[in-house]
């Protein structure tokens, strides 16, 4: 122990760390329970255990998994999230073999360049992407009388429009575990007669799987619940979460998003453990 | 070929797709952005150069207001995330034993996978005049009629300290991970007690975890969009709300644009005067994390 701290002092930190998590908790299990409460309405009192809001096909207790424009909204999310995480692992991966491995001219610049979607509000890269995308779109048709279909709003420039700062997560994850690589093995295989493809299909590339599963669980997770960039760039094809909110805003609150709720937060926590589990390191022999 | 020539192919190959997602997806829409923000609209479809957007802006005290209140609600949500999430960080990485330590870290990383409109969704359950807290409070005869807790600024503020605090404890707990307990044990061995250790030793080795969380946390909480309207309601006044407003009620993309632009600006500026006042800079700290 770092600080020998007396008991009463310890106590209270201690249930300061319990407070926090309930704190944490909270609004999670808010939103989870009232998910199985036999009522109309998300709120107190308790009228008895129901499964109704996944399960029931008929008004007014129409569950999820009967709900068409959830389960559309479902459908895209899982759409839009897969292309970005295999887009965006892919070009992480070749940053991370670019940082680490490459020295080329202004590298400083270039790595804050990669770093700096990140640290830009998500509303800002929704309208700037959206922004460029109509011009582009509006001078092509009156100039050569194109209809580029595929910059209007829509699945592809959600697509663009996350991947633009996903790609900046999965690049320092992919990048922090090859910074561990020994080089000496790929080495030991140069010597030993292997060519470049061979070493980096049997060699690096399996070192790195670990760190780029990582990446695009962490990917498809963020794409996922994102809303802010996503908000700008939705055309009819909306995804899970702008459903959700038309949905909260419009109607108000029903149970029936905290089913949605609860299914999403079961769906990220499982994921986000298959993360963690292909990222632990097998134990050295 | 010679190994000269597949090393340069090898980078020319490896530039190509950062080079195209830089330059068309953050580069090249941000520097449209700041050419519509600089055109007016003088007849339809007939637009001429100049800076009427940002005069606009200036000139009307409700918009300027807003990007102040946003910019001094977001600092305070930053110090209160920084005050708050401290001593969790602080116990996870130096007091937990080794078991509870990575539990109650993935504990805390929890939420972090929750989106964000779930996030409100359950402080909304919890909060309004028919939630939870209201219900529970006249249950127990505490109050004898229903509270509103939503719709102010309290409950914003403690809303976006829910959603942020994670991006504070993650890079406090990495920095903090990697001190070594004998620098504390020393200090105390000096003489020093729990302040002056905490001011002298703590804190000056966690400073780059620190900045790196704060700048995140600032940012998120600036453009955050969601949890100001669905827990501050119509009144939130949140200077995104406003850059939504222009571009999707008004259909005004000049402004919008130009709004987005100060958003930049000033979001950049804090930060910057953020790290030359801490002697940090954007390499030491969050590319670092």
């Amino acid at each position: 122990m770092a600080i020998k701290p007396n008991t009463a002092f310890l106590t209270a930190y201690q249930f300061y760390i319990l407070a926090f998590f309930v704190f944490l908790a909270a609004p999670l299990v808010a939103a989870g329970m009232f998910a199985f409460n036999d009522s109309l309405f998300p709120s107190l009192p308790w009228r008895g255990f129901t499964l109704d809001w996944f399960f029931n096909d008929t008004e007014p207790k129409l569950g999820m998994f009967h709900d068409r424009r959830l389960l559309r909204g479902l459908y895209y999310s899982f759409v839009i999230a897969s292309f970005v995480s295999l887009l965006s692992v892919f070009v992480g991966t070749c940053n991370a073999f670019l940082f680490v491995r490459c020295n080329f001219p202004a590298k400083d610049f270039f790595y804050i360049m990669m770093v700096l979607p990140l640290v830009i509000p998500g509303v800002i890269l929704g309208i700037s992407i959206l922004l460029l995308a109509s011009n582009v779109a509006n001078s092509a048709e009156s100039a050569f009388s194109l209809d580029l279909r595929f910059l209007r709003p829509g699945i592809i420039l959600v697509v663009l429009g996350q991947f633009s700062f996903i790609t900046t997560i999965t690049s320092l994850v992919i990048i922090a575990r090859l910074k561990k690589f020994d080089e000496s093995m790929e080495e030991a295989a140069y010597n030993l007669g292997a060519s470049r493809v061979r070493v980096l299909r049997t060699i690096t590339l399996p070192f790195l799987f670990p760190a780029m599963a990582a990446a695009g669980i962490v990917a498809f997770l963020v794409s996922f619940e994102n809303f802010n960039t996503t908000l700008f760039l939705v055309g009819s094809e909306a995804p899970l979460t702008i459903t959700m909110y038309d949905r909260m805003v419009k109607v108000g609150s029903t149970p029936v998003l905290n089913a949605v709720s609860f299914f999403l937060m079961v769906g990220s926590a499982a994921l986000a453990l298959v993360s963690v589990l292909v990222q632990r390191d097998k134990p050295q022999t | 070929m010679k190994q000269n020539d597949i090393k340069r192919l090898s980078l020319y190959l490896l530039f190509a797709p950062f080079a195209l997602w830089i330059t068309l997806l953050i580069v090249l829409p941000h520097l449209g952005m700041l050419y519509i923000s600089l055109r007016e609209k003088v007849a339809p479809r007939v637009y001429e150069f100049g800076f009427a957007n940002y005069i606009n802006f200036f000139n009307e005290p409700i918009y300027w207001n807003t990007l102040l209140r946003t910019g001094s609600m977001s600092l305070l949500v930053t110090v209160l995330a920084l005050l708050l999430g401290f001593p969790i960080a602080y116990y996870i990485a130096k007091i937990a034993g080794h078991r509870t330590r990575g539990a109650l870290f993935l504990m805390c990383l929890i939420p972090l996978w929750v989106s964000d409109l779930i996030r409100a969704f359950g402080w909304i359950l919890l909060l309004r005049e028919t939630g939870v807290i209201s219900s529970g409070l006249q249950w127990a005869g505490l109050i004898n009629a229903p509270i509103e807790f939503l719709y102010n600024d309290a409950t914003v503020i403690v809303g976006l300290v829910y959603t942020v605090i994670l991006f504070m404890i993650v890079p406090l707990v990495s920095t903090l991970d990697g001190m070594d307990d004998s620098m504390i044990e020393a200090g105390y061995n000096l003489g020093g007690n729990g302040p002056t250790v905490l001011r002298r030793i703590i804190i000056p080795y966690a400073m780059p975890g620190i900045v790196s969380g704060c700048i995140v946390v600032f940012m998120l909480t600036a453009g955050s969009y969601l949890t100001p309207i669905l827990l501050g309601g119509k009144n939130s006044s949140w200077f995104t709300e406003q850059i939504y407003d222009q571009f999707i009620t008004r259909y005004n993309w000049e402004s919008g644009a130009a709004f987005g632009f100060v958003l930049l600006a000033f979001t950049s500026l804090v930060i910057w005067i953020g790290l030359k006042l801490s002697g940090q800079t954007l390499n030491s700290t969050v590319a670092r994390s």
